[in-house]
């Protein structure tokens, strides 16, 4: 509300004339409204594919590094839209990781034989490890996968295994960094596009009706662990391509595929882009790990900048950055006389 | 399929909870096309012997026989792809979505699909004519309003079109009346009467005993988890049991 010269002005917010929006039909009547939603997604895929070529070594590499964290967030984004609370990430990324390497190191397979295999044998993998869960709701989910990674770096410490705690060295790298650069970045993009199209179609309704109403959905007759499971099977599958790639980007694997980090951080992404849209927990992870290098400079003091910023965040934008912009986007307001 | 036997037969169904017997021995037959009432007071374990016989919870004793079947303690998602579909007392829709896609998730099942012969068909133009029949007016638009914009009464009717969609052979309504005005329930009835003339048998658990009395061949009572009384709906109330288990002891 704001007055000017004793007239009161309210603000009045009105969504843009594209009425099944909520939809799936779209009624596009004109070449203006097209472009009104096609700009969006045509500036997030020019953006990606252009920022590279302004950016020196250090900056490529960071972007590398957003973009695997990215990919972790929308996985974790699409579990939590089945219903699944993962504090397991890692898990996905470590299985992955070493799947790449021990076939890289034992058998000497090329890379571009390597990842695929390990994206989706990680995939086939986890699903086995987490199928016995999948009745688990919650936190009881949710503590389960925190502690496989974790008992993993363990198992790989004590037996020896996979190079025990020195991990694998000298692995082939990726054939360039441009390589590199592209092709995790045309996974963020492959990926976000398949599951925005993916939860909107019956098929994840039914996915999203777990969440919402997991018993209304069995008593429609529909077997959800075996749907859960496919949605891990895809979750995780993301999670091991990121972590195979990572194998070879680093030329190393070993017990820091399984870190807390690659846990935590697509969780903080998921919340501060906003969950359930995959663009949200996608920007998220942009937003997140070029702060973390902008802070670098700071010191030690990085996590105390850091962790403020994150509750910032959280508060002044709870819904999520890309929920709110989304918003603005799809509103335009103006001011108008309040009558008396 | 064909077979002698009643089409459901539950026998010493038994539940316990902690210290508290929620369902104690409750044995029951239904025939085909028949519409059983199970009433009692709050508490008294209706809805966790619905919840016992579609799959949602295992029963400590007793068994479930689904024409000649033993469905006991099977998946609830087993059950219902069996044929017996359930309605929920509290609705939980998709609020953020427009009508008619809250049928899309029982059109998905398996069960459908055998049933069309092996393919869906068009989902949303099935769910919107199921909608219709349920008393959604096409012409208003109502189908394809955004659910949280729909009056409690419809959310009912979607409740039970959604179980419609399942094309079901046995259907159990938990409490599908509770809340609704006269006309809504008035509109309501033809409904289930058009079920059963189709051969669907029905459960009913009701608190509205007037509306569950004109549809019901026959009323059971259940208090404290056990069956009290099983008779036609004239004479169930007359039962001395009965009268205590509503009305309470006279106190002397």
């Amino acid at each position: 509300m704001k007055t000017d010269a004793g007239t009161k002005y309210r603000k009045e917010r009105i969504d843009r004339g594209i009425k099944a929006r909520a939809e799936d039909i779209f009624a596009l009547s004109s070449l203006q409204e097209m472009l009104y939603l096609l700009a969006p997604r045509a500036i997030l895929v020019l953006g990606l594919l252009i920022l590279p070529l302004y950016l020196g070594m250090y900056g490529k590499k960071v972007l590398i590094n957003t973009a695997i964290f990215a990919l972790l967030a929308m996985s974790w984004d699409f579990l939590f839209s089945v219903g699944m609370v993962s504090l397991g990430q890692a898990l996905f990324f470590g299985v992955g990781a070493y799947i790449a390497g021990i076939l890289h190191d034992s058998l000497k397979w090329s890379p571009l034989l390597t990842i695929p295999i390990a994206t989706l044998g990680g995939g086939v993998i986890c699903s086995v490890l987490l199928a016995p869960i999948l009745r688990l709701r919650g936190v009881y989910f949710a503590m389960v996968t925190l502690a496989l990674p974790l008992m993993f770096v363990r198992i790989i410490e004590a037996t020896r295994i996979f190079g025990g705690t020195e991990g694998i060295h000298g692995l082939t790298s990726l054939p360039s960094v441009w390589f590199e650069l592209y092709l995790s970045l045309a996974m963020v993009i492959a990926v976000l596009f398949f599951f925005r199209r993916l939860i909107n179609t019956d098929y994840g309704l039914v996915l999203s009706g777990i969440r919402d109403n997991d018993q209304s959905v069995l008593r429609s007759g529909i077997n959800i662990y075996w749907y859960k499971m496919q949605a891990v099977f895809m979750a995780s599958a993301i999670g091991a391509f990121a972590g195979a790639f990572m194998t070879h980007a680093y030329m190393f694997v070993g017990m820091p595929a399984f870190e807390l980090d690659y846990s935590i951080l697509p969780i903080a992404a998921g919340v501060v882009g906003g969950t359930g849209t995959f663009a949200g927990s996608m920007l998220g992870a942009f937003i997140l790990v070029t702060l973390s290098e902008i802070l670098r400079g700071v010191g030690g003091v990085r996590i105390v900048f850091y962790s403020v910023l994150l509750v910032i965040f959280i508060v002044v934008v709870p819904e999520g950055i890309f929920h709110y912009l989304q918003r603005k986007y799809h509103q335009f307001e103006r001011w108008v006389k309040v009558e008396e | 399929m064909k077979n002698n036997g009643p089409f459901l037969q539950v026998s010493n169904l038994s539940k316990r909870f902690g210290g508290v017997q929620a369902v104690d021995s409750v044995s029951f037959e239904l025939q085909q096309g028949e519409v059983l009432g199970i009433i009692g007071p709050n508490g008294s374990g209706k809805t966790t012997l619905i919840n016992l016989i579609t799959g949602f919870y295992k029963p400590n004793t007793g068994k479930v026989l689904y024409q000649g079947k033993d469905i006991t303690g099977l998946m609830p998602y087993k059950i219902a792809d069996l044929g017996i579909v359930r309605t929920f007392q509290m609705v939980r829709p998709f609020y953020k979505l427009p009508a008619f896609k809250n049928l899309i998730i029982p059109l998905y099942s398996p069960r459908v699909k055998r049933l069309a012969g092996g393919k869906y068909g068009d989902r949303d133009a099935i769910a919107i004519d199921l909608l219709e029949e349920v008393g959604f007016e096409r012409e208003s638009l109502v189908p394809y309003k955004i659910t949280s914009a729909l009056p409690h009464g419809y959310l009912k009717r979607m409740e039970l079109a959604q179980s419609i969609a399942m094309r079901p052979e046995m259907v159990i309504l938990d409490e599908l009346f509770s809340g609704l005005s006269m006309a809504e329930l008035a509109s309501m009835l033809p409904i289930i009467e058009k079920m059963t003339l189709e051969g669907v048998t029905i459960i009913m658990v009701e608190h509205r005993l007037k509306e569950l009395f004109r549809i019901a061949n026959r009323v059971m009572v259940l208090n404290h988890g056990r069956k009290i009384a099983e008779d036609i709906p004239k004479d169930v109330m007359k039962s001395e049991e009965v009268k205590k288990a509503y009305l309470g002891t006279e106190v002397t």
